[in-house]
């Protein structure tokens, strides 16, 4: 940022715009935005994490381009040029994956691929970043991949350690209390299908909204 | 029999809504009136049948490993490309039927207006190209006409399942929710009680 700016790089205004996705303002579970593609690789904690970081980049980097160019596109063909920007970054980031981390990146299979149709990079950069300045616009960029971030690694903490007792692939609840070693305890093998990241969702919604009342609905 | 099988397999085993969360988006968004679940369903189902056969042509005769051996460079592998080339073909797609269905039908075009953009953007169609690509690399899909017929099923699947949530969440429009799970939160619940429903055709094979 140039010295010319009024407000410090990290003023409260700023902070404000990284933070309150994260649940007053949360994508996901508040502007329903990008569950799309992502649920599928919540079954463990490492790929939900990774995909988490991507998400953060690519939508940051997205905010960051497009807001550089906001005074220089037609708004005629913003939303090709806005799809040109994203599928940039998402080569680049599934480049990476598959240089530094090639078995998470077999895992994520096509859902790299998804980040692109994301609705919340899109959304982020159609509702902020083409009004916005560059700086503030990374910042909100960031704070919303984080906060869907931050829902993926909840599903994935459930599922991961109700479906298959561990936590990143290390071992949670004892091998000894399996009904297997002769205790009483078996896995919850549902949580390891799709349809239970939804329910659980479902119930991160609930009381999310039971603790912030304004958001119900009528 | 082959093609059956995928046919199959993509509406209900592979269904995109239940086992992959594609398009849950607008899923969601669009679900609560049967008539516009219905004119959006169409749309996606006609869109994917048009795209997915399209990049499953650029994928084999362009971007492949060795596809472009007709014009003279085998080595060349282009196949990095493809997440750009696959949008860039479903944004002109459907930039191209919402001009020609304008020109030709302004009575369609009123009811599938506001959908047609929305579509760009739909990762179930996104998913069916990218998992036709997967499915061809592993040689699932070997021709032309079988992706066709994976596009058909995967787009009827997504119509079948936002139809089915339509109906369900006009219904609940009567029932006493609690006030913290109105609106998304019972949707996903239903969403996931119907997903495990569909769990049951899985291993169906002619």
């Amino acid at each position: 940022m140039s010295k010319n700016e009024k407000e410090p790089i990290f003023s409260a205004k700023n902070l404000k715009y990284l933070t309150s996705p994260f649940s007053a303002n949360n994508p996901v579970i508040v502007q329903i935005l990008g569950i799309c593609s992502a649920l599928a690789v919540t079954v463990q904690l490492k790929p939900a994490i990774v995909m988490a970081l991507s998400v953060a980049v690519v939508c940051g980097f997205a905010n960051l381009v497009m807001s550089l160019l906001r005074n220089g596109v037609p708004s005629r063909i913003r939303i090709i040029v806005q799809l040109v920007v994203i599928a940039t970054l998402v080569i680049l980031v599934d480049q990476v994956l598959k240089a530094f981390v090639y078995d998470v990146s077999k895992q994520l299979s096509v859902y790299v691929g998804l980040i692109i149709t994301n609705c919340i990079v899109m959304g982020r950069v159609e509702a902020f970043a083409l009004g916005s300045k560059p700086w503030p616009s990374f910042l909100d960029g960031i704070g919303n991949g984080l906060g869907y971030g931050l829902i993926l690694v909840i599903v994935a903490f459930f599922r991961e350690l109700f479906g298959a007792g561990t936590l990143l692939g290390f071992r949670i609840i004892p091998e000894s209390i399996y009904a297997s070693e002769g205790g009483f305890y078996s896995n919850c093998g549902i949580m390891l299908f799709p349809p239970m990241a939804l329910i659980i969702v479902g119930c991160i919604i609930w009381a999310h909204r039971s603790w912030h009342k304004d958001l119900q609905e009528k | 029999m082959e093609s059956l099988n995928i046919f199959i397999k993509s509406i209900f085993i592979d269904n995109m809504v239940f086992a992959f969360f594609f398009g849950m988006c607008s899923y969601i968004a669009v679900s609560k009136s049967v008539k516009t679940a219905l004119g959006l369903g169409a749309a996606v189902t006609f869109v994917m049948v048009m795209t997915v056969p399209l990049n499953y042509l650029l994928y084999t005769y362009v971007l492949k490993a060795g596809a472009l051996s007709w014009a003279g460079c085998p080595e060349v592998d282009l196949s990095f490309l493809s997440f750009i080339v696959f949008i860039a073909t479903i944004a002109a797609f459907t930039q191209l039927v919402e001009m020609i269905v304008e020109k030709f039908s302004p009575a369609l075009y009123g009811q599938l207006g506001i959908f047609l953009p929305l579509i760009a953007v739909n990762c179930a169609i996104m998913g069916g190209s990218l998992f036709m690509q997967q499915k061809v690399d592993a040689l699932e899909l070997t021709s032309c006409w079988q992706t066709v017929v994976y596009g058909f099923g995967s787009g009827l699947g997504w119509w079948l399942a936002i139809v089915m949530m339509a109906a369900i969440r006009e219904k609940t429009t009567y029932s006493h929710i609690p006030a913290a799970l109105k609106g998304p939160g019972i949707a996903f619940i239903i969403t996931g009680l119907m997903g495990i429903a569909f769990m049951i055709f899985s291993g169906i094979q002619f």
